[in-house]
């Protein structure tokens, strides 16, 4: 019997300590999903952090290639937000999202092993019978991006493999399976560790616009926009220059 | 019919809609009007191409490597047995991409056996002999498991082929074989089905590239991205495999 008279102490003075917590928790819980861009991963896990500290509201994300997210939109799928790495793919939601806003830019880069042995320098060097280059997949917006650049650079690249998305092709450079891979230059940024970039001029780079919108059948459109607004604003957009993104050209 | 508790049949159902449903949708759903023209596309073709030819290439490899362990598992005692067991059913139940994952590590380029491999001028990854691998790990496991069929021989019946002269080789060809053979028959249909619905270790590993390394699994992922229908009729033809592979199981080898 005493000791489970200590037991309930315990557990009482438990509860006094959490009590300073519980009033913005009691109040109401709020919680969002974020669909977002595989390589918007880093940078909107420090934004939901950040965003559920101001605002108590508990952000969940997923992350994967646009154009799933997009199908898994089309099919139901329980986003309040969705965010991706073109326009293109975007507007195959149109129907279901609020207005989307331009919220960020990003280039490609050539990502290569850390140290870049192989000495590659430009687009062309992907042509090298050397190397082996993995791209994204065409149906990816990083995959489409590449094939851009590498039609205006005029150079034909033989893939060793199309990827899903962006971050299983630098995962294949990183691991060194892969000499090469065409990524955005903040997954560069991502790993710095493993790989390094190799830029590529404006001249051939595309530069890839970045939509974000609020999703109409959201269970809490108010928290919704409210984290749009939040990734449009000041801090957002210094969150997303820290990684790397550039902010879109003010209409 | 047996009277059955009541408390039973509502999760019995449940269990039964949890799985049937899914299955209804997808052929409920199918684009059954522009199925052929799907069917026909060269990149369904390529990839159903590709899938049957990794899959049987890897259920004989299995089959040829995993035939001979499960005797030894069944038949002889040594030490670290138990171990060995283990470590060849863990694949059963390892997340395919975990085994991926060890697949690069082992054979990838920086691999513990990469440097060897290139030496003798072999490249895995990205190649379709890398997809085969992929599969071979991870279906494996279902020609070893049927080591069972081996202990359910009776060893007396090898002991009497051995006093009537057969030598070991014989006795194993015409007697062992013979009787474990449902087994291995089970355990090659299901080792095959495995690997043609290979995913995770495939793309981890292998990489996706129509034509070599892009099997059915992974055309399906990458259609769903841009052509639902396209993901749809893909998905139809692998479950068509997979009933016909089950059906044939139950009906020829395991006598219903």
């Amino acid at each position: 019997m005493g000791a489970r008279r200590r037991w309930l102490a315990g557990l009482a003075a438990g509860l006094l300590l959490l009590a300073p917590a519980a009033p913005r928790a009691e109040t109401q819980h709020h919680e969002i999903t974020v669909f977002a861009a595989a390589s918007l991963s880093d940078c909107f896990r420090e934004l939901g952090i950040t965003f559920e500290h101001w605002t108590g509201v508990h952000v969940t994300f997923s992350f994967a290639a646009s154009s799933l997210l997009a199908t898994q939109v089309q099919h139901g799928a329980p986003a309040d937000v969705i965010a991706t790495a073109d326009e293109v793919t975007m507007s195959k939601v149109a129907d279901l999202v609020e207005a989307p806003h331009p919220f960020a830019h990003n280039r490609l880069e050539i990502a290569v092993e850390k140290g870049n042995p192989k000495r590659i320098a430009k687009l062309a060097d992907l042509a090298r019978s050397d190397l082996a280059v993995v791209l994204a997949a065409e149906e990816v917006p990083v995959g489409k991006y590449a094939r851009e650049a590498l039609a205006e650079a005029g150079v034909s690249v033989a893939p060793r493999s199309l990827e899903a998305d962006v971050k299983a092709v630098l995962n294949k450079v990183a691991l060194g399976e892969a000499d090469a891979g065409i990524v955005y230059a903040t997954d560069v940024r991502a790993l710095p560790a493993k790989v390094d970039g190799v830029e590529i001029p404006d001249s051939q780079n595309v530069i890839a616009t970045y939509p974000i919108a609020a999703v109409k059948k959201s269970a809490d459109a108010e928290s919704a926009r409210a984290f749009v607004n939040f990734v449009l604003s000041e801090k957002g957009r210094d969150t997303l220059a820290h990684f790397g993104f550039t902010a879109p050209r003010i209409p | 019919m047996r009277s059955m508790p009541r408390l039973l049949l509502a999760p019995a159902l449940a269990a039964a809609g949890l799985i049937g449903v899914p299955l209804v949708a997808l052929v409920w759903r199918a684009p059954w009007g522009e199925l052929a023209p799907q069917l026909v596309s060269s990149t369904a073709r390529q990839a159903l191409g590709l899938s049957l030819g990794c899959s049987l290439s890897a259920t004989a490899l299995s089959f040829a490597l995993g035939v001979p362990l499960a005797w030894l598992l069944a038949r002889t005692a040594f030490p670290g047995q138990r171990l060995v067991r283990a470590l060849v059913t863990l694949p059963m139940v390892l997340p395919p991409v975990v085994g991926g994952v060890a697949l690069l590590l082992a054979f990838g380029r920086r691999g513990l056996l990469g440097a060897w491999l290139a030496a003798l001028g072999v490249t895995l990854p990205f190649t379709t002999a890398g997809a085969v691998l992929a599969e071979t790990f991870v279906a494996l496991p279902f020609l070893v498991v049927a080591e069972a069929g081996f202990r359910q021989v009776d060893p007396r019946l090898e002991e009497a082929a051995a006093v009537l002269g057969a030598r070991p080789g014989f006795a194993l060809r015409r007697v062992t074989l013979p009787l474990a053979a449902p087994a291995l028959r089970a355990g090659a249909a299901l080792c095959w089905a495995r690997a043609l619905g290979e995913f995770g270790a495939t793309i981890t590993f292998a990489g996706s590239f129509p034509g070599r390394t892009q099997t059915l699994p992974l055309a399906v992922y990458l259609a769903l991205e841009h052509d639902p229908d396209a993901a749809i009729a893909l998905s139809l033809v692998l479950l068509a495999v997979s009933v016909a592979a089950l059906v044939a199981l139950r009906d020829r080898w395991l006598g219903a």
